[in-house]
């Protein structure tokens, strides 16, 4: 390392150096005497500025730079997984285990464990010609998850030398390459990547299947594909953080990334505990082998927040190179929008709407570009899928980050103030919510659920619509002037929202539902639609039909009918055929 | 360290700047004297090679370019620590002014305070009995928990803090050690004089910390008012293994001393003038509410804030709500009706609170019981609605039983005296006999086992 530069000027964490400097664009440099990490942002004639993901209280000008020749960077390598870091890629519990409980300045740590050993199997040979992405061996990198490490996606050539299976570090060489001009490179398991370039892909992919998550209103209502986007727009308050965590548990995913960008430090520790403990439905073994979390809270400093989101993007897309299925959580994608406003502040551009910098759209682009079905370069499949909470100043959806992330994303998980205080949860709105990927969906929905599937859906939605349409006419006069088939719209609405859009996140058996489940419940809801219309169209009043339990039966299915045992609800079908028949024998 | 610059290059409001500086750093504390007798503080916020810009705590009414001497002192703001500043007064910026003179220290520590690091926090879940229905049973209150009060003007936030800390066990009969620290911002002298009564009064006056910045202070002082309260709370908390209330009150005139001193320095300003960096600056001091895993104390704050014009989108309770664990929404027309507390329950929440209610720590039917209320309440506003369309004799009778079930609800739910201390119990078996109003089927957010548990029982007196 060595110096480049001298402190001119410290404005929070925007230092300048004055004059022409060696300094490339984006590179890591080291900052005072505290070597403090951060990163050029951007170069002239006359200044050089530093971007400092550290409190920069106590330095001074005159104060050495050393640069270090490369651009911002993550290591990847087994480790990650199971591990919870800071925004730039350093653990937490080893800075806990260096400086105690505060974080305190310029902590020296490593990216990942160099001492560790990893039991490692190598699947190249001597000789053997390889290639950017190809795998050249294999980790058990938590119980769940086999690590693939690869060859860096720029390199290219012959194996001279390979290791025996067995113990590694990191940093030891597995495999010595020899490239087409000669040179020769070691590769250890860990590689470095620089956070701000998307990992080389071969193509990408149109998804048809979805991501399913075990949220009724998100997988049957506004469905995301593996390699989708979504955005959960919602005041505070709304259950943006809890329903990223429900997705975070139940998801059939392979591999979480949370990234906690500016959120509260005691979320961070809640998911830490939750999962740990929490079962992995697919494999058994706890939540956090799948797991990998970035945590920056919100009193961590502002610079590194604005890294953490590239920082988790960038992991997502290594462990989506090993043929992976990896779901992001970005909590929250505004607190990031709002570090790069109040940075841009300091650096006293020009602000558009709000005082947002003028390139927030294209950052943001640029991030939920990111996601997609990927053939990856050794060939293998895999996804990264992006669900970024936004928290739109006042609730106001007309923000600038709401609107612009709303450009870029295909599902739009609109939450709902009005339903949050009736503490309807999720309080996902289903009439300002969409999903783009339903026609992408629907093949697959109708071959692996139901062929009545997409159609079902499109009658429940029909039957919210029209509700809320109804509702506008009984503020006004009240419900008991409304003729009997229009009552029957607000009642089987009622029984649509609370039996199946509202979802009990802390109950055993509704806290993930899978699909044949979904499936078969609005199936029972639509029966009951059809048997009452059929009824109330032969003139018999709703009020006789309401006397009947069978209502209140089918919104508390969720409940009543265990995830194990859907063959109960075959008997709510046989209900309801005994009920019209119940109503038409004695009333006809 | 001890080198004297004699005079200003210039002075902008609350700022001054000094050039010519050597070896001055970023963030450090500065000590100015006016005329050679009148000592002032200030702090660096911008420096550039020999030039430093400075703010001011307190005014700069008398100083002019030539009169000032500065002295650099090497150090961020730091304040003096131990035991003793139990049951002192001090200034906005830590100085005491009890006029028991200087606190003997056992450690200096700065005011900024570093990052908790997440790993090293412990999720809390000691529910905090506040005697409050409302609060107890609706939007639980947890140690380790930040908890701000909405308000406005005019409307009885300050009763309702009190009340907590006369009723919150903070008081005799426990083993464990407690303790308040209260921080003033820009409030008026009758406001700190009626907290200081409170605290006299429930006998806790030994174990509270008062920081002070009353509305005739230096409006630049309350920046760093809840710095140093919240420094001394850590202290007490984690040091000595007490557990802290922190009120802060009013964290409005706090953001509006930070806009002031942002467009002193003419930064660019976000949302209606406030700093860009408003939500990260807010996030610094409520961030600082927890329990630290394997030590013994813990940090729980109150700020109250009143919101301007009551409009809660408004940039301060909209970014404090996001950074903390729910909040308490006071309401002007709960207040018209004389309800005291006057809280309005639906848009109030406990973000903490499914952790630290249930079986184990108050009673298993609560979370359900708080959701039925919740449910219950909105469609009771919505009856209103209609009655106040259609009249209240045109209503289903469903309606109307809704209706009386509501105003039962806000006068003797949420109503209560002043000084009424009711457990979680008396709270929970209070609302079942409010829900029992209503008919069975209407009672959606509990689930079968419980209703036939709960709903059939008459209140047993």
């Amino acid at each position: 390392m060595k110096q480049l530069g001298t402190i001119y000027g410290i404005n929070g964490p925007i230092v300048y150096l004055k004059g022409k400097t060696q300094f490339q664009m984006s590179e890591m440099v080291y900052v005072g005497k505290m070597r403090l990490i951060g990163e050029i942002i951007s170069l002239n004639n006359e200044m050089t500025t530093i971007q400092v993901y550290e409190e920069t209280s106590g330095m001074k000008p005159g104060e050495p730079v050393y640069g270090t020749g490369q651009q911002m960077s993550v290591t990847l390598g087994p480790g990650i997984l199971n591990n919870i870091f800071d925004g730039i890629e350093r653990p937490l519990k080893t800075i806990e285990d260096q400086v105690g409980q505060y974080i305190t300045k310029s902590v020296q740590v490593e990216s990942l464990d160099t001492e560790r050993k990893w039991p490692v199997r190598v699947t190249v040979e001597l000789g053997q010609e390889v290639t950017g992405g190809m795998i050249i061996a294999e980790v058990q990198e938590t119980k769940t998850i086999v690590h693939k490490s690869m060859i860096p996606p720029n390199i290219d050539g012959k194996v001279i030398e390979v290791v025996e299976d067995g113990d590694y570090t990191v940093v030891e060489p597995i495999v010595k390459v020899k490239q087409l001009d000669d040179t020769i490179v070691e590769i250890p398991l860990a590689q470095k990547w620089p956070i701000r370039v998307p990992r080389p892909v071969r193509r990408r992919h149109e998804s048809s299947v979805p991501l399913i998550t075990g949220q009724r209103v998100v997988d049957t209502l506004f469905p995301i594909t593996k390699g989708g986007t979504a955005a959960i727009p919602g005041g505070f308050g709304t259950g943006k953080t809890m329903m990223q965590h429900q997705v975070a548990k139940y998801s059939d995913a392979d591999i979480i990334v949370y990234i906690g960008c500016g959120e509260r430090g005691n979320e961070m520790t809640e998911v830490l505990e939750d999962f740990s403990e929490l079962e992995d439905p697919k494999s058994g073994n706890s939540l956090m082998e799948r797991t990998v979390l970035i945590a920056n809270t919100s009193n961590m400093p502002v610079a590194a927040r604005e890294a953490s989101i590239y920082t988790g993007v960038t992991l997502a897309e290594y462990y989506r190179d090993m043929g992976y299925d990896v779901a992001i959580m970005a909590d929250s994608t505004s607190r990031w929008a709002e570090a790069l406003r109040e940075l841009s502040g300091r650096l006293e551009e020009m602000p558009a709407e709000e005082g947002f910098p003028a390139y927030l759209a294209s950052r943001l682009a640029t991030f939920y570009e990111r996601a997609g079905l990927m053939q990856n370069l050794n060939e293998s499949e895999g996804s990264v899928s992006i669900i970024g909470a936004v928290s739109p100043q006042g609730g106001d959806f007309s923000e600038p980050v709401t609107q612009n992330t709303k450009r870029f994303v295909r599902c739009f998980w609109g939450l709902d103030r009005q339903l949050a205080n009736e503490r309807h949860y999720p309080a996902v709105s289903w009439l300002n919510s969409y999903s783009l990927y339903v026609d992408d969906l629907s093949v697959w929905f109708r071959d692996n659920v139901s062929p009545d599937f997409i159609n079902n859906r499109r009658q429940i939605l029909e039957i919210l619509h029209q509700e809320s349409s109804l509702m506008d006419i009984v503020k006004l006069i009240g419900s008991d002037v409304l003729p009997d088939d229009q009552k029957l719209t607000i009642e089987i609405a009622r029984v649509i929202r609370l039996g199946f859009l509202q979802q009990d996140a802390f109950h055993q058996e509704d806290t993930n539902v899978s699909l044949e489940k979904q499936a078969k419940m609005m199936e029972v809801i639509l029966h009951l639609y059809r048997q009452c219309r059929e009824m109330i169209s032969m003139g018999m009043p709703m009020s006789l039909l309401l006397e009947n339990q069978i209502f209140n039966r089918v919104v508390t299915i969720k409940y009543d009918v265990p995830n194990d045992r859907l063959d109960l609800l075959d008997q709510y079908l046989v209900d309801i055929d005994q009920f019209y028949n119940h109503i038409m024998e004695t009333n006809a | 360290m001890s080198i004297e610059y004699l005079g200003l290059d210039s002075i902008n409001g609350p700022l001054v700047v000094l050039e010519g500086v050597q070896d001055v750093a970023f963030d450090e504390i500065v000590e100015f004297s006016v005329q050679r007798t009148k000592k002032k503080l200030g702090r660096v916020i911008e420096v550039y090679e020999d030039k430093a810009i400075i703010q001011v705590f307190e005014s700069t009414a008398d100083m002019s370019l030539k009169n000032t001497h500065t002295r650099l002192t090497g150090r961020p703001m730091e304040i003096p620590l131990s035991p003793e500043i139990l049951g002192r007064t001090f200034d906005g910026i830590g100085r005491p002014i009890d006029q028991l003179g200087d606190v003997s220290y056992v450690m200096k520590r700065d005011v900024n305070g570093d990052p908790l690091n997440p790993v090293s926090r412990e999720y809390p879940r000691n529910f905090i009995q506040t005697g409050i229905s409302a609060i107890d049973g609706l939007t639980t209150l947890i140690r380790g928990q930040k908890l701000p009060f909405f308000s406005g003007d005019g409307l009885p936030h300050n009763e309702l803090a009190a009340q907590i800390v006369r009723q919150a066990n903070l008081g005799e009969g426990s083993s464990e050690k407690f303790g308040v620290v209260f921080a003033a911002m820009g409030v008026q002298h009758d406001v700190a004089d009626f907290f200081r009564r409170t605290f006299e009064e429930s006998g806790v006056l030994d174990r509270v910390t008062m920081f002070l910045n009353v509305a005739s202070d230096p409006v630049i002082e309350r920046i760093m008012t809840p710095r140093v309260a919240l420094t001394a709370a850590e202290y007490l908390a984690y040091d000595l293994g007490m557990h802290i209330l922190v009120i802060m009150t009013d964290m409005t005139a706090y953001c509006e001393a930070l806009r002031e001193i942002s467009a002193s320095k003419q930064e660019i300003p976000s949302r209606k003038g406030y700093p860009g960096y408003l939500y990260s600056d807010l996030a610094m001091l409520y961030e600082r509410a927890g329990i630290v895993a394997g030590k013994p104390g813990s940090v729980t704050q109150i700020p109250i804030l009143t919101m301007p014009n009551d409009d809660i989108t408004h940039p301060i309770p909209d970014l404090t709500g996001y950074i903390t664990e729910g909040q308490v929404v006071f309401d002007r027309d709960l207040q018209g009706k004389s309800i005291y507390p006057p809280i309005d329950i639906l848009p109030s929440l406990s973000r903490l609170m499914k952790g630290g209610i249930g079986e184990k720590y108050t009673r298993a039917d609560h979370q359900a019981v708080a959701n039925q209320l919740f449910a219950s309440y909105s469609r009771v506003k919505e009856a209103r609605s209609l009655a106040s369309v259609i009249g209240e004799d045109e209503l289903a009778p469903t309606d109307k039983k809704y209706l009386a079930y509501g105003r039962k609800f806000e006068d003797q739910f949420l109503g209560q005296a002043k000084d009424e201390n009711r457990s979680i119990i008396e709270t929970l078996d209070f609302a079942w006999e409010l829900l029992r109003m209503l008919p069975r089927e209407e009672l959606d957010r509990i689930d079968t086992q419980l209703l036939d548990q709960y709903y059939g029982l008459e209140k047993v007196l």
